[in-house]
């Protein structure tokens, strides 16, 4: 019980600093601080159609902080969550493009899965270089990242950019207007509020389920606990490291397609940087799911209030100039917050003692 | 590509090297020191966009550019501050915190750029020193001795860095609180006050590293670092934690990012190709991640908190 109150202490207080830093940082910016929260809230919750803004906001970051939560328990430090985004988004416009025809009750469904399929591949490549090559997995993410940035802007720059783009001579780097097939059908007219809200919730459901209610699940656990223990019960840490990101990675690149087929545009477009396509969705995803204690149903709610962060610094930046980039530092204090904090700390040191960045042979419960 | 084996773009291309693997250097030789203490700091790409972007402003307000790269040290140092703070004080997990430290770096670099300055605008780059004689040798003088003053420094701390880990007694003291602090503490080493000051001394370097970064550049803009931070941590591994051995890795980077330049420029690389090979640097480091995971020794309390039973 103390636990529990312990563990909601946690992010409370995380909300806390996090606020007083914020308005320090508007204070010195010379902004009034509760102006500031005043335009906040009114961006994110002012009517009915922000409210959809910031529910639609929070969906990339629900899947992936799901995703996140099944990586970090099995010990697994998934930092590539932009280039697993990215990965989902491309395979998804392709296949857009390919089967634009197709109805679209079948052709929704579709966009998702190659999305997820996508992304499963890009966090799949440094889960088995982790388990088969000793490779540390946050470095290879990192540079995965790098790499599929650059892959991004060498399709839409060429083989898949709009050939309109080409013709004018334009050449703004982007596809063509995709299929309104593979649109995700809006839930509520006049609003952004589409079907890949709900089908995040679900996916954030179902990897609860995974985790906690299937063998799968158990084994991944296990492995996340003591790597020495599972192997010793006959569970292979390999597989299951692999497996691990390949979920995690799974989930973010339905991100990814949920970005491209939900956008208003109905195009995959780059401004050179990975941000400028995710939102930066890959990293504050890892924030949202720490704030949810790595829990995936924690991860629910956690997303949405910085799913309202971010519109609501949108909103800043438009009433007091104050530029939104304000929320990714905030993000980085709440990491650096939740981080230090004795609870969590104690619990993250015993299941993340052996992900550090280079695995030895041996000596792995030292730590404890 | 003919074009490109010409003595004078060769010896362009070596200097470019050069002059490209300075930020690498500075900031791996520092993340080298930390991690010889136990210490992984992935904060370094924040550290070196906060240091980049403080230098930079110095620098379009006052034209110093001696103070700007003070600034950058200075920022640096504070950033560890906090590091030390979070990761020896509170035993907080090393590699989320320091992701952390980059998500803070990230955000607070673009927002004050975008809010205080706003548009790029150009400022004074660090100018090239010729050293008396030896710029003079006939090639080799143009690419080695008529360079900045960051890079001479970054090359000297070279043997400088080598000496404090080998010959010297705090070299010692971070080496065992590498390797075995229980031990290290029960001869009379401070572990906490040795890896606070080896998080300094590797923090101000990352600093000195946006400095160099930002002012050979001459210009600031949001993420200027791409990702250059975190390639200068694979980079320690790469030189399996030895100074000399980053310094191979960090002009390997900077041969790497010449050539591609040089190759775009001279028509080599194809306008269409261009995206793809600015993805060299980090296919080279996943390779090198690959061919040494298994090869090299980590310092053996590495990621490990220390705390006294």
């Amino acid at each position: 019980m103390l636990k529990a109150v312990l563990g909601a202490l946690v992010p409370l207080l995380a909300a806390v600093v996090a606020f007083a830093f914020g308005a320090i940082m508007l204070l010195a910016l010379g902004a009034n601080p509760l102006d500031g929260l005043n335009a906040m809230l009114d961006g994110a919750f002012g009517s009915g159609s922000r409210i959809a803004a910031t529910a639609v906001k929070a969906t990339p970051l629900i899947l992936v902080g799901a995703g996140i939560a099944i990586a970090f328990r099995t010990s697994v430090i998934n930092i590539g969550g932009e280039s697993q985004i990215i990965a989902g988004a491309l395979l998804s416009t392709v296949v857009a493009l390919t089967l634009p025809d197709l109805p679209a009750f079948i052709l929704v469904p579709l966009v998702l899965l190659a999305g997820a399929t996508g992304g499963a591949l890009l966090g799949a490549i440094p889960g088995a270089l982790k388990a088969y090559a000793s490779v540390n997995e946050i470095l290879s993410t990192i540079m995965l990242n790098l790499v599929m940035v650059q892959v991004m802007n060498y399709l839409l720059r060429g083989p898949l950019i709009d050939p309109f783009e080409m013709e004018a001579g334009t050449r703004i780097p982007q596809t063509q207007r995709l299929s309104d097939n593979a649109a995700l059908p809006t839930l509520i007219d006049g609003t952004r509020l589409h079907i890949g809200v709900p089908v995040a919730i679900l996916a954030a459901v179902a990897a609860y389920l995974i985790l906690w209610r299937t063998p799968t699940g158990f084994r991944l656990r296990a492995v996340g606990h003591s790597p020495e223990a599972a192997r010793a019960a006959g569970i292979s840490v390999k597989r299951n490291v692999t497996l691990a990101m390949a979920l995690s990675g799974s989930l973010a690149g339905t991100a990814g397609s949920i970005l491209v087929f939900g956008s208003e545009s109905q195009r995959m477009v780059t401004d050179g940087s990975a941000a400028g396509f995710t939102g930066s969705a890959g990293f504050n995803g890892i924030v949202a799911a720490l704030f949810g204690g790595l829990h995936p149903l924690w991860t629910i709610p956690s997303a949405m209030l910085f799913g309202a962060l971010l519109t609501g610094a949108t909103q800043l930046q438009r009433v007091l100039q104050v530029p939104a980039a304000l929320a990714v530092a905030l993000n980085g204090i709440i990491v650096i917050f939740v981080i230090s904090s004795t609870p969590v700390r104690g619990w993250l040191q015993r299941s993340l003692a052996d992900s550090g960045l280079f695995r030895r042979s041996g000596n792995h419960s030292e730590a404890d | 590509m003919g074009d490109f084996f010409t003595l004078s773009v060769l010896v362009a291309t070596a200097a470019s090297a050069i002059r490209l693997a300075t930020p690498y250097l500075l900031a791996s030789l520092g993340e080298t020191i930390g991690q010889r203490s136990g210490v992984l700091n992935l904060g370094v790409d924040g550290v070196m966009l906060l240091s980049a972007f403080f230098s930079y402003w110095t620098v379009l307000e006052t034209g110093n550019l001696w103070l700007a790269v003070l600034v950058g040290l200075v920022t640096g140092l504070a950033v560890g501050v906090l590091y030390g703070v979070i990761t020896v004080r509170l035993s907080a997990t090393q590699g989320i915190s320091g992701i952390g430290i980059f998500i803070f770096g990230l955000g607070l670099s673009d927002l004050l750029f975008r809010r205080q300055v706003g548009t790029p605008k150009p400022v004074r780059r660090l100018p090239n020193v010729d050293i008396p004689v030896l710029s003079d040798i006939p090639y080799l003088g143009e690419a080695l001795f008529q360079r900045n003053l960051l890079t001479y420094l970054a090359f000297l701390l070279v043997p400088a860095t080598a000496l404090l880990l080998s010959r010297t007694t705090f070299g010692l003291n971070i080496r065992s609180v590498g390797e075995n602090p229980q031990a290290a503490d029960s001869l009379g080493v401070s572990v906490e006050r040795t890896r606070f000051i080896a998080i300094l001394m590797g923090n101000s370097m990352a600093g000195l590293a946006g400095a160099a970064l930002v002012l050979q550049l001459g210009i600031f803009q949001p993420n200027l670092t791409q990702g250059l931070g975190f390639i200068a941590v694979a980079l320690v591994y790469f030189g399996a934690w030895r100074p000399v051995g980053v310094m191979g890795g960090a002009l390997l980077y900077g041969l790497v990012n010449a050539t591609v330049l040089q190759w775009k420029a001279l028509g080599i690389i194809p306008v269409s190709g261009s995206d793809l090979a600015n993805m060299a640097p980090a296919v080279l480091t996943i390779l090198a991640l690959i061919v040494l995971a298994r090869r090299v020794h980590a310092p053996a309390a590495l990621t490990r908190p220390f705390t006294r039973h």
